[in-house]
């Protein structure tokens, strides 16, 4: 109780202070170059220029407390020993290149980012056109965008559920294992299984990452002029067709947004990993190696080279959002 | 475009077949779990959810009433009692001996050694004589059981109490409230800023904060965890809070930027030249006219935050004042990792909320996303 009087005394304390800062900083600004008197065209053009650092100031500070002051200390640390207290040069990376542990966890992540995404575009784009026709359509929307406000680690229990292994002779409770025995095969523990458990785990992401998909891609798919498609089937395109050559070539940006979002977080991906696997059985990734050098390995040096070989994968895609961004704004 | 000619009805069917086996294919994981949750642990051990509403067939090992309790009848003395102790079932077959487990059906008298025999009937009640005293351990009868259908809101009374979810449920609501409340004045003040006001500069901000929106958190844990530790908030709610405004800020910024640089100019201007100022445009023309963005991004915030583990574990202990839902479900899928039923429960208590969240404020979130991937 004591503690959620703790969290309302700070929503107040941070709103009022908040809408506090902005009002008086704003009231100084304007008692110190008033906008009226001999030299008011003077002041006035001045306080417009100091006005938006004014409105920016503490968002500024807090992105780069919280964002790029900690990029900065990677990198630094990166080149220091486990306490980041000597240099040590290149050692933690000489280090990442001959571990086996991190060599699994890149390849790992790289087997990710080709399915991850691609599945659940496809996925996502497969539910965005049915959905679209039927008149029960945004039931359905609900139904596959739900994941989405799911946990991931609600959704691993959900799915270490479905993949549970109860033994030899013991009635099957999973649904993996039930469905393999009513083919005729032999349940196993699943998650302990090399290669298949890593595309298990991918299957939660995937799972919970088509509903963002299908959200994004039936707004494009809505947003694609009418008369394109009267103009296909006129000329007597199937149904098939008008989706594969004219709906999607048309969708494409939209299809990359998509993607590179989705490419992002598995980037990121850790939680399910960890609760799932923890990174055993070859199911290791690179979020999941930086955690543990982090909290059980103690070396805050190898923690950040991994954090910062994170980065290195995300930076092109940064890189292309910027150019993108920019490129609308004009 | 359902009306255009060209629509075969064969099509239509095979779009709703389509569409059903993927929704059920999306929802039958969640529902797995839910069906769980209101099961008892032998229940979910003797069948799959997915049998939860028929009666599941049970092997029960029933060790006869204590020897004390024997009762003698004429030359005979008798053990007896009900296998199912109370409860409900079937018997379908019972053994004497683990090898032979289904050996006599119901009703049928068993011959045992010493001249004893052990009955089983169909509701449970067995009765087992010998000529002699009975001694030592009593006897042990195999059973085969239909046990009907059995749901009970036990686990949550057991979870929430008992298993330290309550707790965290408070936890987790300290972490997020302020955590989503926070982050969203200071970025639409930036917001406006960087969409209604000219200074040298701006065009790089914006693109700063779409840079930022997609650096690795994993990158900043290190260095915040020292800073916070140097400044004494390592382990505190004031550092979380400050942890998840920072972190939510570059998308909050760049989801009201955006749609505040869609605003009417109009608007603005001719409020300019009625003499407001700024701040006042701010507060009583752009946050009103900004809800739907702003709910957008509360929600975003809401669940991001809610939902998060990687964040709690490294700013947060792990007493039982600091764990949060995430946290406590990832303990016990390590302790408790055979038992379902309270796994089950503990994972719906934590999803709940969001779930309540994201049917009541599906549009926005749907508004949000469309608004806040780079286009």
């Amino acid at each position: 109780m004591q503690q959620l009087f703790m969290a309302s005394a700070t929503i107040i304390i941070g709103v009022f202070g908040c809408v506090g800062y902005f009002f008086v900083s704003n009231l100084v600004l304007d008692t110190l170059l008033p906008p009226r008197g001999p030299e008011a065209g003077r002041n006035i053009s001045r306080a417009a220029q100091i006005r938006p650092w004014l409105f920016l100031l503490p968002a500024i500070l807090l992105l780069s407390v919280y964002l790029v002051y900690p990029l900065v200390v990677s990198v630094v640390l990166s080149f220091k020993d486990s306490q980041g207290a000597s240099w040590v040069g290149f050692d933690n990376y000489t280090w990442l290149l001959n571990d086996t542990k991190f060599r699994e966890s890149l390849g790992n992540n790289l087997l990710w980012l080709l399915v991850v995404p691609a599945a659940a575009t496809f996925f996502g784009l497969i539910a965005a056109a049915l959905t679209d026709r039927i008149r029960w359509g945004n039931f359905a929307k609900a139904m596959i965008f739900m994941p989405m406000a799911i946990s991931f680690v609600g959704a691993s229990v959900i799915w270490k559920f479905i993949y549970d292994y109860r033994g030899e002779g013991q009635t099957e409770v999973g649904a993996l294992n039930a469905i393999v025995s009513a083919f005729g095969g032999t349940p196993q523990a699943w998650l302990t299984v090399e290669p298949t458990n890593s595309f298990l785990l991918m299957v939660v992401l995937i799972w919970i990452q088509t509903g963002f998909a299908m959200v994004i891609l039936s707004a494009a798919l809505r947003g694609i002029p009418e008369e394109t498609i009267e103009a296909a089937i006129l000329d007597g395109a199937s149904p098939l067709q008008i989706f594969a050559r004219i709906k999607v070539p048309q969708i494409w940006g939209t299809i990359a947004v998509v993607w590179t979002t989705i490419t992002i977080t598995v980037l990121k991906v850790f939680d399910i990993v960890l609760t799932m696997t923890n990174g055993q059985w070859g199911t290791q990734v690179l979020a999941n190696l930086m955690f543990d050098w982090m909290f059980r390995g103690n070396d805050t040096g190898r923690a950040s080279a991994v954090a910062l070989v994170i980065m290195l994968m995300v930076t092109p895609i940064m890189v292309w959002n910027i150019r993108n961004a920019r490129k609308e704004m004009r | 475009m359902d009306n255009i000619a060209g629509t075969k009805s064969s099509l239509v069917w095979a779009v709703h077949m389509a569409t059903a086996a993927l929704v059920l294919l999306w929802v039958l994981p969640t529902l797995g779990l839910l069906v769980s949750s209101f099961r008892d642990a032998d229940q979910i051990a003797a069948s799959g959810w997915w049998r939860a509403v028929f009666s599941s067939e049970q092997n029960i090992v029933y060790r006869a009433a204590d020897v004390q309790t024997q009762v003698q009848q004429g030359d005979l003395w008798v053990l007896q009692g009900n296998v199912f102790d109370g409860g409900k079932g079937e018997v379908q077959s019972f053994g004497i001996t683990s090898r032979a487990p289904s050996d006599f059906a119901p009703g049928t008298a068993a011959p045992m050694k010493d001249g004893m025999a052990a009955q089983v009937e169909v509701n449970g009640d067995y009765r087992i004589t010998a000529p002699k005293a009975f001694e030592g351990r009593s006897p042990r009868l195999f059973v085969t059981s239909l046990t009907p259908p059995r749901f009970t809101l036990a686990n949550y009374s057991k979870v929430l109490f008992a298993e330290g979810i309550g707790r965290a449920f408070l936890n987790t609501m300290t972490v997020t409230i302020p955590a989503t409340v926070i982050p969203i004045l200071i970025a639409a003040f930036a917001a406006y800023a960087l969409a209604w006001m000219e200074f040298p500069g701006r065009a790089l901000l914006i693109a700063a904060i779409v840079g930022l929106l997609v650096v690795p958190l994993q990158l900043s844990l290190i260095p915040l965890l020292r800073l916070h530790n140097s400044i004494g908030i390592g382990k505190e709610y004031l550092g979380i809070w400050l942890a998840h405004s920072g972190f939510g800020l570059p998308l909050a910024i760049y989801l009201l930027r955006n749609y505040m640089a869609g605003l009417p100019r109009e608007i603005i201007e001719s409020a300019r030249v009625d003499g407001a100022t700024d701040f006042q445009i701010f507060l009583k023309i752009i946050l009103p006219l900004s809800f739907p963005a702003l709910a957008s991004f509360a929600i975003f915030q809401f669940l991001w935050t809610w939902n998060d583990l990687l964040v709690a574990t490294v700013f947060l202990g792990n007493t039982q004042d600091q764990l949060v839902m995430t946290g406590v479900l990832r303990e016990l899928m390590g302790s408790k990792g055979g038992e379902w039923e309270i796994l089950a429960t503990s994972a719906f208590v934590s999803i709940a909320v969001p779930l309540v969240v994201f049917f009541a404020m599906q549009k926005y979130l749907v508004r949000g996303l469309l608004a806040g991937s780079v286009k």
